[in-house]
């Protein structure tokens, strides 16, 4: 037998593969699950989107696309950052197409972060940021964001995390899996503390178009001295349900898009040239379908909330994504036994909040991406859990 | 839209608590609202959506393209009123092209309808001509796709 660890490298391996794994196994062995847990949309990517994806196979357009992107996408995406954030990106040299939002954030780490440097990662979080920290050879530092502030990240706390090691903030909203987002006057306050200590910011805004309640999504990146700091991941996964086609991007200061469109063009060479003319039509006609989806989501998003109130499980209002990050302290479970007797009991699997960091615990993530029809059965079957929780009690 | 009537126009099963949730509205407001929309008349019903097809006692039905010479007073209403009163008639509506009404026709058989289109139909007084297209399939319906069974299956992976 070889003993495959000496050649293996140690950063890699001491990641853990994610740790829900376990969870969803039983979830995916088990008949007449309903499901609460998956994060992508319900809905197909729009007909029109498919249609341009399928056109351009018609057409004969099987090659590699320039490293960047075609340069009618990336002009369509700094269109699109004007038009929407007031943000103004240089397409040729601001701007690269990744595969995925979920590529674009390990090559900022990558391009980045050095061993010994120090990255500031809020939680409860997207399950990818600490682990590909660690895989660039950073050290994450988890800030725990709080259920009394609405899970947004304060100054305060980000000043104390802050050490002579800090590089780079991860700014993860709207959050997934909480569901918060950050108001401009949140982000000024982030800002002063980002410039004061001279560091960078990644601003994650996958479920930028996912804002309810006449909130809009802010970028830090319009923030009075924040430009030149941030590097925006975006994509067409959450605002388009574009997830299978893998097609993201990311927009920030020329030096540094240069060296991350670098490693991309060594890595990978290029993004999904179908998925590419598909997203250019999201870009030019897709606004209608990002609206009516929204719509969609924010009529579930008040029916969860407000049926987990009622059931007596406290849940701020999310103003963002697509979940709902209830507390379950109240029937004395841990986040693991109430999901575990979730869906032994009643075949409905939700997460546990500790799926999102430690400071997870005592909540649980709710996704609301599912038809109303489906929703309401699943309530349904929570209620009765907890009403059955109750008598034991 | 009223974002009230939208939802119900597409499910009309939800409670009025429920509905007052989504909407972010009072439940009273919706209660008041609703009731005030059936007594205008805006809302008119409420139905299912059956997909007959499974069903043994089926039927046919047909579009029937109507060419009509409108009345020097009553324009076309008068003839929608008098296609309006037959049973057999599901649905009554004024096109713009190449003919004038399009109405939704129901029988038992095609034998049926065949027989109330020349017995009833073309002998109104001012119906020029009838084409009869027999509806062979439904595919999908008010919005709804009737050819998948309901319980579809969540074709999604498990991501976080």
């Amino acid at each position: 037998m070889i003993d495959y660890n000496k050649y293996l490298n140690s950063n890699i391996r001491s990641v853990s593969p994610s740790g829900i794994r376990k969870f969803f196994d039983i979830a995916n062995e088990m008949e007449h699950v309903i499901s609460l847990s998956i994060g992508e949309p319900d809905f197909q990517t729009p007909w029109h989107i498919r249609d341009e994806g399928i056109r351009s196979l018609e057409k004969g357009k099987t090659w590699y696309s320039p490293n960047r992107g075609f340069s009618d996408l990336l002009n369509e995406i700094t269109d699109y950052y004007e038009r929407r954030f007031a943000l103004t990106y240089n397409p040729s040299e601001q701007t690269l197409v990744t595969v995925g939002g979920s590529e674009a954030i390990d090559l900022a780490f990558r391009t980045l972060v050095e061993p010994g440097d120090e990255v500031i990662i809020p939680q409860p979080a997207f399950v990818c940021y600490n682990p590909l920290c660690v895989m660039a050879g950073g050290t994450p530092v988890n800030i725990n964001t709080k259920n009394e502030d609405n899970f947004r990240l304060k100054a305060s706390d980000l000043e104390a995390a802050i050490t002579p090691k800090t590089k780079l903030l991860i700014l993860p909203f709207p959050n997934n899996p909480t569901g918060a987002i950050m108001e401009k006057q949140d982000l000024e306050e982030i800002a002063a503390v980002v410039i004061r200590h001279d560091l960078l910011v990644l601003s994650d805004e996958i479920y930028c178009e996912l804002t309810y309640g006449g909130r809009n999504h802010v970028s830090i990146a319009s923030v009075d001295g924040m430009y030149e700091r941030t590097v925006v991941i975006n994509g067409f996964s959450k605002s388009y349900a574009m997830t299978g086609w893998r097609l993201g991007y990311a927009l920030g200061p020329a030096p540094l898009i240069a060296q991350m469109t670098k490693l991309h063009q060594y890595g990978i060479m290029s993004a999904p040239t179908t998925a590419q003319y598909a997203a250019i039509e999201a870009l030019r006609n897709g606004d209608r379908d990002v609206k009516h989806m929204r719509d969609e989501y924010d009529m579930r998003r008040r029916l969860v909330v407000d049926s987990f109130n009622d059931m007596g499980l406290s849940c701020f209002e999310p103003l963002g994504a697509f979940y709902v990050f209830p507390c379950i302290k109240s029937t004395g479970l841990s986040s693991e036994e109430f999901c575990t007797r979730l869906i032994m009991e009643k075949h409905v699997a939700v997460v546990p909040g500790t799926a999102f960091g430690d400071c997870g615990e005592g909540f649980v993530r709710v996704s609301y991406s599912y038809s109303l029809k489906h929703l309401k059965v699943a309530l349904e079957r929570i209620r009765e859990f907890l009403k059955e929780l109750n008598n034991e009690g | 839209m009223d974002k009230l009537l939208k939802l119900l126009s597409k499910n009309a099963q939800f409670s009025t608590a429920e509905m007052a949730a989504m909407l972010g509205e009072p439940e009273d407001y919706i209660k008041a609202q609703i009731k005030e929309y059936e007594s205008k008349g805006v809302i008119r019903g409420y139905q299912a959506v059956v997909n007959w097809e499974d069903m043994d006692d089926s039927f046919v039905e047909a579009l029937i393209e109507l060419k009509v010479t409108p009345k020097k007073e009553t324009g076309f209403d008068e003839m929608a009123q008098m296609c309006m009163a037959f049973d057999e008639v599901e649905s009554v509506y004024l096109m713009a092209g190449v003919y004038d009404f399009a109405l939704i026709v129901r029988g038992q058989t095609m034998q049926d309808i065949a027989m109330f289109v020349a017995k009833k139909l073309s002998t109104i007084d001012g119906v020029l001509s009838t084409g009869t297209h027999f509806i062979m399939r439904r595919y999908k319906d008010r919005g709804m796709n009737l050819t998948t069974p309901d319980s579809e299956t969540d074709e999604r992976s498990q991501f976080l």
